[in-house]
């Protein structure tokens, strides 16, 4: 029998920004406790107070490098409703609409490409040296060099949508700031095709690892949950812009349905621990036990009816037909759900390319000044709130913002605990893949832990094994 | 020659590549490009492919002097999150997609303030990032 030993895995590798993980092992080697902790203070909602309403919209993108055309779209459409409008001109839409699957696109095709594959390639166990994107490139540079492109036409599709690739202006309170010119449309024509097929490509090869890994991916922090997202109101379809929120349960059951975003807080609670500085919401009827829920890719094809684009409603389909239309629950499976959207990220901007509106110059609505508003969009890990309330002098003195790594906190935190039982309880010796597993249940999840600061010189992981007395036993730096 | 400036403007020290990067395009070096950006990221590579001669400039910690300017060499291994991607891991992913190895150097810029959400440069900072433009200035016209 050994002493009890505390292990942290600090920071993650390969997700968005810094956390830590610790698990606490008794003397019988088995996990007693593992949390996901949020170690940097986001303070965003208090930077924001003062600001003018026009100017929010660029600056949450300073919120994080890795999202920002998200933030930007959800606090434009919180002040869209401060502004008085309720529904903008249809080019404003559109364009917007464009730039958001540009970067739902960008995003996804990043994280799987070059954070999830080379766990999908080599294996969660695989030696550490060979685990990492050059060997990926080494052996399939095709795989490489087409994620690079695909993040490009994303980006081109952000630059020429926003006006800037970075601190975008594109889209304002009541609209959008610029059309798509025609010889923009046309460059983007030439390129769609080849996009698409690399992203069927991409999907077969998500779909293939799931179906081929089946015991390992149901056995994967796997479990059942709630799920939510916005949903199109009239049908149910996937809308990664605007829509409704649908909750639903394990069993595909809604809990709630067709509710108005703005109306969010009087479903969702948002819990606080004193271990982490992010919140843990859950659904307010069903309490903090047996409220918790999820989002993202797999979230919304778990809460949609169908898909309005031809190639991914076929892909989720037959994603569905695994757990036979009930809601999958294997976190794994996010990366296939992932592709599927990246395919119909890329359906949809082909629709909207050959769409006139986005020529159309009709571009800014006005309405009567509101108080308060709240914007809510898809982004590429999941749901998205922004509310603000704004004074008579335009400034903002409230500001509320649930990112999707705050809706997905608890779902982490359990898939850290059932993934630490089961690959290190019990082993008197922790290995480094070990502890991949652990990262690897994170990651899955693609979280975006608000860090958005960066310089030379931070170490990328740290993992120490404390004993009981609290003094180091065994210490190990993996660099960059 | 193509210079990028990247970090968070809004989390004080850690925006002095980017401050780089516009004190850089301001001076409208001839044969200077400049590109600013939160972080690198992989699309970096292709701008990479095109150009003979980079220079990162990044926030620095726990440097002793103003600035450090030296050589980057590709990284042959490694691993990376689309956040963090370091200039030697950007490098080598030219080297083994592309096949290219333009001349590389990192300006890292002292900084000492990263903590508060917050726009603007520390004093120290801004002076360290004096230091560094006309470094690199003198060092381009060679």
């Amino acid at each position: 029998m050994s002493e009890p030993r505390l292990i942290e895995i600090s920071p993650l590798t390969r997700v968005e920004g810094h956390g830590k993980v610790t698990i606490h092992l008794n003397r019988d080697n088995e996990v007693d406790e593992a949390r996901l902790h949020i170690v940097e203070f986001r303070g965003f909602e208090r930077f924001i107070r003062g600001r003018l309403l026009w100017e929010v919209p660029v600056i949450v993108q300073r919120l994080c490098g890795i999202c920002p055309v998200s933030h930007h779209l959800a606090a434009a459409k919180a002040m869209d409703q401060i502004v008085g409008v309720d529904e903008l001109p249809p080019t404003a839409e559109k364009m917007r609409r464009l730039m958001h699957y540009g970067q739902v696109m960008q995003s996804h095709v990043l994280h799987f490409f070059h954070l999830a594959a080379p766990d999908i390639l080599f294996g969660f166990d695989a030696p550490a040296e060979k685990r990492n994107i050059f060997e990926v490139l080494r052996q399939r540079p095709e795989l490489g060099r087409r994620a690079i492109f695909l993040r490009k036409f994303g980006q081109d599709i952000i630059e020429a949508t926003a006006g800037k690739k970075i601190h975008g202006t594109g889209a304002i309170p009541g609209g959008i700031n610029r059309n798509l010119p025609v010889e923009t449309r046309d460059a983007f024509l030439a390129r769609i095709d080849e996009m698409q097929d690399w992203a069927m490509d991409a999907l077969a090869l998500a779909r293939d690892y799931t179906l081929e890994h089946a015991l390992l991916v149901r056995g994967f922090a796997s479990f059942p949950s709630n799920y939510m997202s916005l949903v199109r109101e009239a049908d149910g379809a996937l809308d990664l812009y605007h829509g409704s929120l649908r909750a639903v349960g394990a069993d595909g059951e809604p809990i709630f349905d067709r509710l108005a975003y703005s109306g969010y807080h009087e479903k969702l609670v948002e819990d606080v621990r004193s271990w982490s500085y992010m919140k843990f919401p859950f659904i307010k009827e069903l309490g903090p036990e047996a409220g918790w829920y999820r989002v993202g890719p797999l979230a919304r094809m778990n809460t949609v009816d169908f898909i309005d684009t031809p190639e991914a409603d076929a892909a989720r389909d037959e994603l569905m037909a695994v757990t036979q239309g009930s809601p999958n629950n294997s976190i794994l499976v996010n990366h296939w759900a992932r592709m599927i959207e990246v395919l119909h990220c890329l359906e949809k901007i082909r629709e909207l390319l050959h769409d006139p509106d986005l020529q159309g110059s009709d571009l800014q609505a006005s309405g009567e000044r509101r108080e308060e508003g709240v914007g809510v969009i898809e982004a590429p890990r999941g749901n998205l709130i922004h509310h603000y309330r704004v004074d008579e002098h335009d400034q903002v003195t409230y500001c509320n913002l649930i990112v999707s790594t705050t809706h997905n906190n608890e779902g982490m935190n359990k898939a850290v605990k059932d993934v630490a039982v089961k690959h290190l309880s019990g082993h008197e010796q922790i290995t480094e893949g070990m502890l991949n597993h652990v990262e690897v249940a994170i990651r899955a999840y693609d979280p975006c832990l608000s860090c958005a600061t960066h310089a030379l010189g931070q170490m990328p992981l740290q993992v120490e094994l404390f004993d009981a007395d609290g003094a180091l036993v065994d210490s190990r730096t993996r660099e960059a | 020659m193509l210079v990028i400036g990247y970090g968070n403007p809004g989390r004080m020290d850690d925006g002095l590549g980017p401050a780089f990067a516009e004190r850089i395009a301001a001076a409208g070096l001839p044969g200077v490009e400049v590109q600013q950006d939160y972080q690198l990221t992989v699309e970096h590579a292709l701008a990479l492919v095109a150009t003979d001669r980079v220079v990162f400039a990044d926030a620095l910690i726990g440097s002793g002097g103003p600035f450090d300017f030296k050589v980057v060499k590709p990284a042959e291994q490694g691993d990376f999150s689309s956040h963090s991607l370091s200039p030697e891991t950007l490098m080598g992913l030219v080297a083994t997609l592309y096949g290219a190895a333009p001349e590389a150097h990192v300006m890292g810029i002292a900084g000492v303030e990263f903590g508060e959400v917050k726009e603007g440069l520390s004093p120290r900072a801004a002076d360290n990032l004096d230091r560094a433009v006309a470094f690199f200035t003198d060092w381009a016209s060679r």
